[in-house]
């Protein structure tokens, strides 16, 4: 396949996690949605890396990966800080910063 | 064969992409981006990134999702509204998606890169193979490398610290809620924090019902230990 087809799919699933993200209220949904879009952008990544026949895409694929992963746990350990304070787990009832 | 493995990979990863959207139980959100997760392997199989497809179904749909799957549980995944109460973003939000996904193809439809209608660089053995790419991130990448271990150690700790119990504000928040039954209930009504001895005012009470327990007790064992007129002097 052509690797405009790739970057078809990258843009289409880069566009469904934005929709995700403005949309959803809960904050676990949030993140997953965030997840969509980083590996939207990994997949126009891998796919440029194929056609420059060079790994540094997929090289900062991975590094896009880690980064992905270091932000699920601080979310996550968020969200559980939020549960344990018995707060709402709604992006529009947390709308301040105070404690 | 490599077409049909692309659109049946890409439908499975859009429709997974839809999943986590559309779908209202936050277990369901979950297994639907391992399915877009697994779909992504594929493709990045078919760009030959073989070591990124095996990082990307260990690393997320094994580690990570577990993870989501564990707070998930944890704060309790139960049915919930689409959209925000808002409004506003409910209409705003899916354009700008939409403007975001025509732009994009706009820009890919517009390009001038040539290699972009090619089935990309001619193959070359060992291309995005474990030893490869293990050998630019210990030569030429050895300081992107470095950092992202340091970051996911600042990650680590910085999650521990955030999710770890705060033992001075739930004590806090318990003495007022103990404070909070105390106000509320009347001494010597018979709770079961009374019987226990844990509030305040039940210290004196138990002991009044100690006493109550044992006395009938002594006057019992006198007047069988005593017979006749030595019951009056065993009482005394």
């Amino acid at each position: 396949m052509d690797i405009g087809w790739y970057l078809v799919v990258s843009a289409i699933i880069f566009a469904i996690g934005g929709i995700g993200v403005l949309t959803r209220p809960n904050p676990l949904v949030i993140l997953l949605c965030l997840e969509l879009m980083l590996n939207a952008a990994n997949l126009a990544l891998v796919a440029f890396a194929r056609m420059w026949g060079n790994e540094a895409g997929q090289i900062f694929a991975l590094i896009v990966m880690v980064v992905a992963a270091c932000e699920v746990t601080v979310g996550l350990g968020l969200i559980v800080a939020i549960y344990r304070r018995q707060l709402a787990i709604d992006v529009d009832e947390l709308s301040e910063l105070h404690g | 064969m490599s077409a049909v493995l692309f659109f049946i990979a890409a439908i499975g990863a859009i429709s997974g992409a839809i999943g986590v959207v559309m779908l209202r139980n936050p277990f369901y959100n979950v297994l639907a981006l391992v399915c877009h997760l697994i779909a992504l392997a594929a493709l990045f199989l078919l760009l030959r990134a073989e070591f990124v497809a095996a990082a990307q179904v260990v690393v997320y749909a094994g580690a990570v999702m577990v993870l989501y799957v564990f707070v998930v549980a944890y704060v309790g995944g139960s049915d919930e509204p689409l959209h925000r109460h808002g409004g506003a973003l409910k209409v705003l939000g899916p354009l700008f998606g939409l403007a975001i996904a025509v732009e994009l193809c706009i820009a890919m439809l517009g390009t001038a890169l040539k290699g972009i209608n090619t089935k990309g660089a001619p193959y070359i053995p060992g291309f995005g193979t474990p030893e490869h790419i293990g050998r630019l991130f210990l030569t030429t990448y050895l300081y992107p490398f470095e950092v992202a271990s340091l970051l996911l150690l600042v990650a680590a700790i910085g999650a521990v610290v955030l999710a770890r119990r705060r033992r001075g504000l739930e004590e806090i928040e318990r003495e007022s809620e103990e404070a909070l039954i105390r106000l509320r209930r009347p001494v010597f009504t018979g709770t079961m924090h009374e019987t226990t001895g844990i509030r305040g005012g039940g210290g004196t009470t138990t002991d009044e019902q100690a006493a109550a327990q044992t006395e009938p007790i002594g006057a019992h064992t006198g007047a069988r230990g005593g017979t006749g007129e030595d019951r009056g002097e065993g009482g005394w």
